[in-house]
């Protein structure tokens, strides 16, 4: 079949083939774009943590009236009620383990510092979280060692949320040890924690970092793992519940710990909740986004497609005489449906092209201003391909109505 | 006229319901998708205190020279100053009190104990500040008012506190001169503010992030928080391989960055007064040694600082931008629709044209018939909106949904613009049908 007639009847349909095209430029360009947020929001908002996250929780407290100042006095009371909470928990039937831990992944509490090789802080420089906890923390989190070993119980210390005491052994996560030392021998070597020396007795596979921040993301992995409990006015703990009792724990915890000591504020809200409701919480807003912009894209497409049903139909409805002509010289319905097809074909060509083109623009664009990274190709020849068949499943209807033009059409005056 | 058009209008659209079915879809989608992601975006985008933002300046000082930094507080390759001040700098601007009022800020999580047995103890969140802070940022009381510069220099245990603490703790009352446990310690009520939470929290995004579901709780004397050690629950940033030393001591002599700082000047020679102010300043203590390196200050007015601070989600932005997008579309298929439409009664306008109907007759018709679609598409937008916006506040964040609201100006909008587009989509196709030739149409039908 030759091109020719089509393109010549379409040059009689200038402003209509031109709004076409333009439509469908539009809507390859943003979908897209959008399609490629969307898949960036789901890949961000389901990175695993490190940790074993069915099970885990965090609780977070203040103790009122707890004794406040920095004396050493203060700060053994401190410790001592948080050591007591701490037995309690783990003596509850479903809790699995229970840990002192300042931090959890995700949930937005966080200590950072700098890493380095030497006092001086000169040279290779690495920024970290610093996970502060007891022994039971590496396996509370469930995170999985794999170089070394565990802290010993008489390597824990414990100081002031403030205290300027260093511990001199660490655990440190897989990224920082291949950061400091690329050449693999990091384990029994010593680091410098904001200038203060410390040895690394132990890599963790993967821990990431509590917050999920801009500012912290060229850095989401670094994670160190400190032996001391942090004495203040609020004490946080990490709980591994037995298999399927993470709500029973939830539970039972908070009754427990208000039986040892009821002047605490725990509030329901933040006080103590499993990893997966931090999750949840945390990237809400990334749900939410990429559950409006595929909403939006279901619409641009419905929206296109039904332009297309549009036009076509009254394209159709224009050329009833010439379809009957072409029937009653021997052209078969297929011939007809076959003829919308490649028209449409056409005019979603010239579409795609320059979509492909704005799609690539407004990537440009976005990455200008809102660090967005570059669009994959990959997206562009699936959101080509798409629309090209959004074209044709669309053109169907239209098409298949011009092939029942009976051919007596064309011997008829109108 | 015009009631006849509509009349024509109203007939024709009747005449092939499919068509104008389809574009009262995409119009109604097309405005319901832009107005949503518009309320979200208006919500987070709004100047808290229009009637003053022009005058509130924040200031920043860079205390910590050239380093590179990839925590928060200091844009890394950039040569900004941190976004908050420490604790020498902020009392050295307070002290030489350049502005007509200040107040440097911190954020603190202090536990309220209610008199009276049963009451279990209540965490909120508040902000130690300065006298001159309630007049600098216009706070509405019920009862009272703040405290004194006298209060300030004497650390006196005075509070501010909201109307739903004051509804907590005092059921409502009048609670001026009543005491209020905070942390253990007895403090005076001087005041009782209406209620209030600006959106965003512009005196303290740094710790706030711009947007909390609840106001401020509390106000007091920033002294008198130091002094009592109450917790500060702000955001303490330190120079790289730095950490601060022990309790409120330690971050008071540290070069940590945890105090956000406000000042209100009057015109722009007062601006240009501070800077200078700013950069003396910086130079007296490059003269002594603290900073070694030449002043490298900032002075953002209010929108300028929220802007650099990305108060607005970059998401909401984006969203925005791709909900315009679409509307753009929905207006592109409106247009080749109603051409199609207005194309295919070329045999009427011929019979129109003949009878005498000049062109600007046949123009206004059909822009008539354009805006009928414009307005039942504006209807389903309405709807569309409703639900959109309902769904938005579900969906969202609590602290960002709260602000996505259905007002009158939204709805009032909403209609605006679907028959602006409408309309707008109408403007080429009436043009082509203006043009149609009489003579040629009779002839051929």
């Amino acid at each position: 079949m030759s091109l020719h007639p089509v393109i010549s009847a379409l040059r009689r349909h200038k402003a209509g083939v031109v709004l076409i095209v333009l439509q469908i430029a539009l809507t390859l360009a943003i979908v897209c774009n959008a399609i490629f947020l969307i898949q960036q929001r789901i890949e961000r908002a389901s990175r695993p943590t490190g940790a074993v996250e069915d099970g885990l929780i965090r609780i977070s407290q203040t103790w009122f009236g707890a004794p406040s100042g920095d004396d050493a006095a203060a700060i053994e009371k401190l410790d001592a009620m948080q050591r007591a909470d701490l037995a309690t928990l783990r003596a509850l039937p479903d809790v699995q383990d229970a840990a002192a831990s300042t931090s959890m992944p995700l949930q937005g509490m966080i200590y950072s510092g700098n890493l380095s090789l030497n006092p001086q802080q000169s040279g290779l420089n690495v920024t970290a979280a610093y996970y502060y906890g007891d022994e039971r923390l590496r396996p509370t989190l469930g995170v999985r060692l794999v170089a070394g070993r565990d802290f010993k119980v008489d390597e824990i210390l414990h100081h002031g949320i403030s205290g300027d005491a260093v511990s001199p052994v660490v655990i440190v996560s897989q990224p920082v040890a291949d950061k400091l030392f690329p050449q693999g021998d990091a384990l029994g070597k010593t680091i410098y924690q904001d200038g203060k020396p410390a040895a690394i007795v132990g890599i963790v596979e993967r821990l990431q970092t509590p917050t999920t921040q801009a500012w912290g993301s060229s850095w989401d992995y670094n994670s160190v793992l400190e032996p001391v409990r942090l004495d203040g006015a609020s004490a946080s703990y990490a709980l591994r519940a037995r298999p399927g009792r993470e709500q029973a724990v939830m539970r039972e915890a908070r009754k427990a710990l208000l039986a040892v000591n009821p002047l605490r504020v725990m509030p329901e809200s933040w006080g103590i909740q499993s990893l997966s409701q931090i999750r949840a919480k945390i990237y809400r807003a990334d749900h939410a986004m990429a559950l409006l912009m595929t909403v939006i894209c279901v619409i641009l497409l419905g929206v296109t497609a039904a332009g297309i049903v549009g036009l076509t139909s009254f394209w159709v409805g224009q050329r009833r005489k010439q379809i009957g002509v072409r029937r009653a010289l021997g052209a078969r319905k297929a011939d007809i449906v076959r003829y919308f097809q490649v028209e449409n074909l056409l005019i979603a060509g010239v579409g795609v092209v320059l979509g492909a083109l704005l799609a690539a623009l407004l990537n440009l664009w976005l990455m200008a201003h809102y660090a967005m990274p570059r669009l994959p190709p990959a997206y562009l020849l699936v959101g080509v391909l798409a629309v090209l068949a959004l074209g044709q499943f669309a053109v169907w209807g239209p098409a298949r109505r011009a092939s029942h033009v009976p051919p007596v059409v064309a011997t008829r005056a109108t | 006229m015009f009631a006849y058009y509509l009349g024509l209008a109203l007939r024709s659209l009747r005449r092939s319901p499919g068509l104008t079915a389809l574009m009262m879809l995409a119009i109604g989608f097309g405005v319901a998708g832009s107005m949503t992601t518009y309320a979200v975006f208006r919500g987070v985008s709004g100047d808290p205190i229009p009637w003053k933002s022009a005058q509130l300046f924040v200031p920043q000082i860079d205390a910590w020279g050239p380093v590179q930094m990839s925590g928060p507080g200091a844009r890394s390759g950039t040569n900004e100053p941190p976004d908050a001040l420490t604790y020498a700098d902020a009392m050295a601007l307070i002290h030489d009190h350049r502005g007509s009022r200040q107040s440097a800020i911190y954020a603190v999580g202090p536990t309220v104990l209610p008199t009276g047995t049963g009451h279990s103890p209540i965490p909120v969140f508040g902000f130690a500040v300065y006298d001159e802070f309630f007049p600098l940022v216009d706070v509405p009381f019920r009862y009272g008012s703040g405290w004194s510069a006298d209060d300030d220099t004497q650390g006196a245990p005075v509070v501010v506190i909201s109307d739903t603490l004051n509804q907590q703790v005092f059921g409502g009352a009048n609670s001026v001169g009543r005491s209020l446990d905070l942390d253990g310690r007895d403090y005076r009520v001087i005041g009782v503010m209406k209620p209030w939470n600006p959106q965003p929290m512009f005196f303290d995004v740094v710790d706030t992030g711009g947007f909390s579901s609840d106001g401020p709780a509390l106000f007091l004397p920033l002294q008198r928080a130091i002094a009592s050690g109450m917790e500060n629950v702000g955001a303490v940033n330190c120079p790289k391989g730095t950490q601060p030393g022990a309790g409120y001591a330690g971050l008071q002599q540290s070069a940590c960055v945890w105090l956000a700082y406000m000042v209100e000047l009057d015109d722009a020679a007062a601006v240009q007064r501070y800077r200078q102010y700013l950069d003396d300043y910086a130079r007296s203590q490059q003269t002594i040694g603290r900073f070694g390196w030449p002043p490298n200050n900032r002075l953002r007015d209010l929108r300028g600082f929220l802007e650099y601070q990305h108060v607005v989600p970059d998401d909401t932005r984006v969203s925005l931008l791709v909900a315009l997008g679409l509307l753009l579309v929905c207006l592109v298929n409106t247009a080749g629709l109603l051409l199609a439409k207005f194309l295919r009664r070329s045999g009427e306008i011929g019979v129109r044209r003949a009878l005498g109907a000049s062109r600007r007759a046949i123009h206004a018709q059909y822009l008539t018939e354009a805006a009928v679609i414009g307005v039942g598409g504006g209807a389903l937008g309405l709807l569309l909106t409703g639900i959109g916006v309902f769904g938005v506040n579900r969906m969202l964040p609590p602290r960002l949904a709260d602000l996505a609201q259905i007002d009158p100006s939204l709805l009032a909008l909403t209609l605006l613009v679907a028959v602006l587009a409408a309309v707008l989509a109408g403007v080429y196709p009436a043009f082509r049908a203006a043009r149609v030739l009489p003579a040629w149409q009779l002839k051929t039908h």
